[in-house]
Order: C-alpha cells, then structure tokens, then sequence
C-alpha cells in the first residue's frame, strides 16, 4: 500500500464532487482525504485527493479519474517537488493549570491559540500531516474536546507543471 | 421557439430517424413538438426496450440510437437498458423528462433524480438548466456518446425547461471540449513496438473485441490478417470481425468458447488483444495470457489497459486507426508452423455434442438457420443457455451478430432486432431468444405490429430457465430453484393474437422445409422450436 496525492483540476459543474467521490466508492478505492475550492478562475475547482493502495491500484484511480468528462486535469504531486499542507482546529479541555502547557506546545508548531473559554482552548495549526500528527500526539495527557482537520491542499514547487487552463 | 422545439431541431440535426420511447406528462412538450418533425417515434411497450431499440439501431447504423421517456418510472425503468449499453460501450442519446426545475429535490409525484441514480451507467450525463444551452448539451452528447470509448449519455430536461422560450437557436457546428479529448491515433513509437514483436513472432494470435466493431474496423483487420496471416479469436462481443468460417478465424474465447480458440490463446507468444476489456467471461485467468508471451493491449479508452492484467505493450487508440498504421508498416511474420497447429487443434478439439433426436437440436438449429440467412442478415441473440448456443454454433458470412455480453440483460433481443430491423429495413433480422428471455420482451409484439416491422423471431422453449437450469444442475445437485416456467402462454395464440405467422418445429426432421419457410416470410414471423429441457450449453 502506497499513499498518493493528486491534483485536479475539473469544471465547476454541479455534481462534479458527487461523480469523482461515486467513483471512488463504487470501484473501491481507498480515499484519505479530499478537498477541493475554487481556483483562481470560477470556472474551475481544484481538488486534492489523497489516495491509498497498490501501484495497480493507483493506476486504476488516475486513470478512471482522468477518463471523467469533467476533469481537465489529474497529476500527481510527488513529495520531492510538491508542498502539502492541512489545517486543524484542535479544541482541547484545559483548566487554568493545564492552559499554559498547551500554550507553549503550541508555540513550539507556531500554531495560533484562536479561541480562549474558561475550561477550553482551540488551537489553529497549520502544515503537513506528520506536523499536524506530531502536534497531537504531543498533546496526549490533556484531553482533545474536538478536533477537525481540513485534509491537505497542495502545489507543485515552481512553474514547470502549472496547469494552464 | 421552445426548448422542446430545440430538442427536437439537435435531433434533426444530429440525422436522427426514430426515437424510440413511452410519454408522460413530464416529457409531453417534446412529444409534441416531434409531430412537426420528420423523426419518427416508436411507442415501445416498456422503457426499458426503448434503450434496447436504440441499442440495436446503434450497432448496424453507427450513429447513436435515441430514446425520450418520462420522468419518475419511466426514467428508473430505463436504466437497465441504459446499463447494458455502458457495458457492451454502445452509444446510445437518453432523454428523460423531468418535474418542474423549481421543484427539484422536493419529492414531487414522478420526481426521481436519474442523473444521480445512473451516474455509474453513463459516459455522461446532464441536467438541462437553461433551454438556451440545448444546442450545445445535444452536440456535446452526440460527440461523446459516439467518440473514445462509446457509450451512453443521459439528458435530463424539466418540463419548464421544454416549454421555456428559446431565444436563437443555432446548432453548433462543432464542440470544444477542452476535458474531452479522446486519444484515437496510436503513438508510433508503440506501433513499431509491435511490429518488432510482430516480426520475431513465432505464434502470434489477436484477440479482437467488441471495440473493433465499435470504431468499424472489420475490413481493416481482414487485411491485416490476410497480409501476415495471423490466427484470430474473439470475444463474444467480437462475434462477427470476421466470417466465421475465415480459415484465420479460430472461434470465440472465454468460459463458454471454443476449447481451440482458448488453447491457441494461451500457446501464443504474441497475443494482441484489441478492443476487448479482458473481463473475466472472456479471460477468466488472466495469468494464462501473459506467462510466456508477449501481451499487447490495444484499446481506445487507457483505463481499460492495465485493469485487469498488466500488458507488455499498452496502446492506446482507436482500432480502426491502429490496423491502417499497422497496415503501413512495412514487415514479414512467418509461422506457418503456428497456422497449421491451430487449424489441427480446430480438427481435433471441437466440442462434440449428442443431440436428443426426440428434440430440435439448439446447435444444429442455429447452424442450418444460419447458413440459410442471407449473407448479410442480422442475428440477434438474447441471454441464457441460448446465446451460449447461438454464439457458438451461429455462422457469420457478411452479417452481423448481435448481443449483449457485458451485462447479459435478459429479453435483448426482441427489442434490439426492432431497432436494427428499422435501421435497415432491407436486411433480414432475426432474434433468437429463450422462452425466458422471450417473456422479457414479449410485450414489444405489439409494438412491432403496431409500427410494421417485420423482425423474425426464434423461441427456443424448453420450459426453463435453462441457464439457470443447468447452473443448479452443475453446482446445487440438481436442485431446481425457481427456474420452472411451466406458467409460459401458448405462443401459437400469443402469436395469433398480434396477427404473427406462427410456426413449430419439434425435431430436426423437418428443419430443413420450417427453416426454409420461416426465412421467405415478409411479415413477422415467430418460430417455436421445442429443445430437450436437460440439456446442457
């Protein structure tokens, strides 16, 4: 099993979301996380979808994926020249003993404490999912209220496979 | 102008004869703006036939069958004919009516939301929002239907769509479509490829699919072949690339195929398998055709190749384009070793059945049948224990031979000779169905009383669920579940009863003479041949 990410880039057509994600689920494929927005032309939208399984089977995804009349476009964003990064909003019960001990991990990531409540704290973090792991993982001791992350977006590094639409 | 009016102006614009459908309310603007027009309608009996009707109006003209039904069940019914298309990649246009846009997703009588619900069953689907995009949704569905892998596009229109006012309509004369580009041409550094296996080849064979009766390929593979003579077996869908009495021609492959025609498969050392998925009735080890040789994957659409065995050499194209560049190649293949080894495995290895004399012989029956078509005749074969017979026992000299192997939808038939009888009304039809499958589609006699087409008609009855029948027979001890169709009507007054010429044959003795009359009729006709009940495909 192997992890990958992919980039597309599909027409802004109602239903595109439902296609890719009915393909997904009918064929089988393992999907981690998907996000996807509206790129800087309104016509389109660019999803990220991380996707899991053998080489076969990753194949299969890209090529099925490709074949859908609304995808202009699906590649790969390879780790070695690509930039992930996810979002997480971490809610976690801290009482006024426990608030500055978060604080300070939170300060190691560079992460942003965006809401304060007497017996809880969130915390707004940003970066690649061994980070985003990593931030939880640190927080065990302390109990995690909610927790909600984006999934990861993605680019290439440089100009060399931008999609020009 | 209305968005009905539109619809049916793409329709005359795309050349479209018939369009085969059952109205309601929600798709009443379009049947009525089609009075005005030249397309003609057929009221099939059921929706489900329509898409079968398009479906075999497809196959012999080339161009996409349409057909226009209404919203709720009339959409839902439709959809088994719609799946069985996508599965044998047959280009088909559906329309379906559709509520009022406003009430859209309020659970309204006869809402059913189709797109979503046949999202797996369609290259593509739409839902009309604004008449004014009529002409470009029908122009794109035309292309995408009938282009890359065919298959069939579904058009949703609410009825306010249909009745709202159209303000210019000008049908587009060409689609831009910057996500659908399918990729027809084969990449040459492929083709050399192949040809440089082509020449050290010692036992090459192809493999040819329905795909290279899709992109009209069969005289460009008959060449081919005939240049290098080089063996070739099909798939049930290729039934019918060539004659099948060619001596290149070894039979069909798979579970049910000839035993030959899987062996020289799988002693190959170059197998070319062009426009065939290699799915499992076919292939069902998939390992056999890549151990020891060289596999190359020839297919229009690039997911195939790769699904379900990882080929030596992909490439991707169109058939009929890859076999006139294959044509262009300049080289020599010699295996004259190879040739004569299949042919003795053809002399050696076919299948020898014992008929029951108290019976007509299915086998023996399809082949005299179809020896006594004209050349050209169209053979329709349904689904069950007959197909399995008509697929191996049926011959093609220039004709074609009809079916549906990828879903196996059951009742095909009928309604598939219908369409193909109306695309080209000189040559002869015939379908040969099950008196399951049979009772399917029996309701379409009357559409084709009603519409004047004289579609020939086999029943071969033996009471069963033959298939089935035999499936129990081999895997449940003879523990016959639910298969018993001994309720059947009596179809010398079912035959009667829409004016058919009606004929029985209960042995072989008089084949010959049932055969010869049943062929010289020109009205419809249907001929009930009585097969052993225990026997076995």
């Amino acid at each position: 099993m192997r992890k990958k990410v992919f980039q597309l880039i599909v027409d802004n057509t109602a239903g595109v979301l439902s296609r890719i994600s009915g393909l997904f689920s009918r064929r089988g494929y393992n999907i981690e996380s998907i996000t996807a927005g509206v790129t800087a032309d309104s016509r389109f939208t660019r999803i990220t979808i991380v996707a899991s399984g053998d080489d076969e089977i990753l194949d299969q995804i890209e090529k099925q994926v490709a074949k859908l009349v609304d995808v202009r476009d699906i590649r790969e964003l390879a780790p070695e020249n690509s930039v992930y990064r996810e979002l997480a909003l971490i809610k976690v019960r801290t009482n006024s003993e426990q608030r500055q001990g978060v604080i300070s991990i939170a300060d190691i990531f560079r992460a942003n404490i965006i809401d304060v409540a007497p017996d809880s704290l969130i915390v707004e973090l940003t970066g690649d999912q061994a980070k985003i792991d990593a931030f939880i993982s640190l927080l065990e001791g302390y109990e995690i209220l909610e927790l909600a992350r984006t999934g990861i977006a993605g680019l290439g590094r440089g100009t060399e496979k931008v999609v020009y639409l | 102008m209305t968005g009905a009016d539109a619809i049916v102006k793409c329709l005359e614009n795309e050349g479209v004869e018939y369009v085969f459908g059952y109205p309601g309310v929600a798709i009443c603007p379009f049947y009525n703006s089609i009075l005005e027009s030249p397309v003609q309608t057929v009221l099939i009996r059921t929706e489900q036939n329509a898409a079968h009707a398009a479906s075999g109006l497809t196959r012999v003209s080339g161009k996409p069958g349409v057909c226009a039904v209404t919203s709720g069940p009339g959409a839902t019914n439709v959809i088994t004919g719609i799946a069985t298309a996508f599965a044998d990649s047959i280009p088909l246009i559906c329309i379906t009516g559709q509520v009022n846009s406003s009430l859209l997703g309020s659970d309204v009588f006869q809402e059913a939301d189709i797109t979503g619900a046949v999202e797996s069953f369609v290259k593509y689907s739409y839902l009309v929002r604004d008449a004014n995009d009529i002409p470009r949704i029908f122009k794109e569905a035309f292309h995408i239907a009938n282009t890359g892998r065919r298959g069939p596009v579904l058009i949703d229109v609410p009825i306010d769509v249909q009745n709202a006012e159209v303000k210019k309509f000008v049908y587009p004369e060409t689609v831009s479509m910057r996500t659908y580009k399918p990729t027809v041409k084969g990449n040459m550094v492929q083709i050399k490829k192949v040809v440089a296996e082509l020449t050290r080849a010692k036992r090459p064979i192809i493999c040819a699919g329905g795909g290279v009766l899709l992109s009209g390929a069969q005289e460009e593979l008959l060449a081919f072949v005939e240049k290098h003579e080089i063996p070739v077996v099909s798939t049930m869908m290729g039934i019918g690339v060539m004659p099948t009495k060619h001596p290149l021609y070894f039979g069909m492959v798979g579970n049910n195929g000839k035993p030959y025609a899987n062996r020289a498969m799988n002693e190959s050392d170059l197998l070319l398998m062009v426009g065939a998925r290699v799915a499992d009735r076919a292939v069902n080890q998939p390992d056999l055709i890549t151990n020891n040789k060289i596999l190359v994957h020839i297919d229009v659409d690039p997911a195939e190749i790769g699904k379900n065995v990882g080929p030596s050499i992909p490439l991707v194209g169109d058939a009929k384009h890859i076999f006139e560049d294959f044509l262009l190649q300049d080289f020599t293949c010699e295996h004259k070793q190879w040739l004569e080894t299949l042919k003795e495995y053809r002399k050696t290895m076919a299948r020898k059945r014992i008929p029951n004399p108290a019976y007509v012989d299915p086998a023996g029956f399809i082949t005299m049948l179809s020896e006594k078509m004209e050349d050209d005749g169209i053979y329709v074969a349904d689904v069950g224990q007959n197909q399995i017979w008509s697929c191996g026992y049926h011959i093609v000299k220039k004709g074609r031979f009809l079916t549906t192997g990828g879903m196996g939808t059951m009742g095909y038939s009928i309604p598939a000779a219908m369409g193909a009888k109306l695309a080209q009304p000189e040559r002869q039809v015939i379908a040969v169905c099950g008196d399951g499958s049979f009772q399917m589609s029996m309701m379409e006699l009357a559409t084709m009383r009603q519409h004047h087409v004289p579609a020939k008609i086999v029943v071969l009855k033996n009471n069963y669920l033959g298939m089935v029948r035999e499936f129990q027979h081999y895997n449940y001890k003879d523990n016959y579940s639910v298969v018993d169709l001994s309720g059947s009507p009596d179809l010398e007054k079912l035959s009667s009863a829409y004016d058919m010429k009606f004929l029985r044959l209960e042995n072989m003795d008089e084949a010959n003479e049932k055969i010869d009359e049943f062929l010289k009729q020109d009205e419809s006709v249907l001929m009930e041949c009585i097969i052993d009940p225990m026997d076995l495909v």
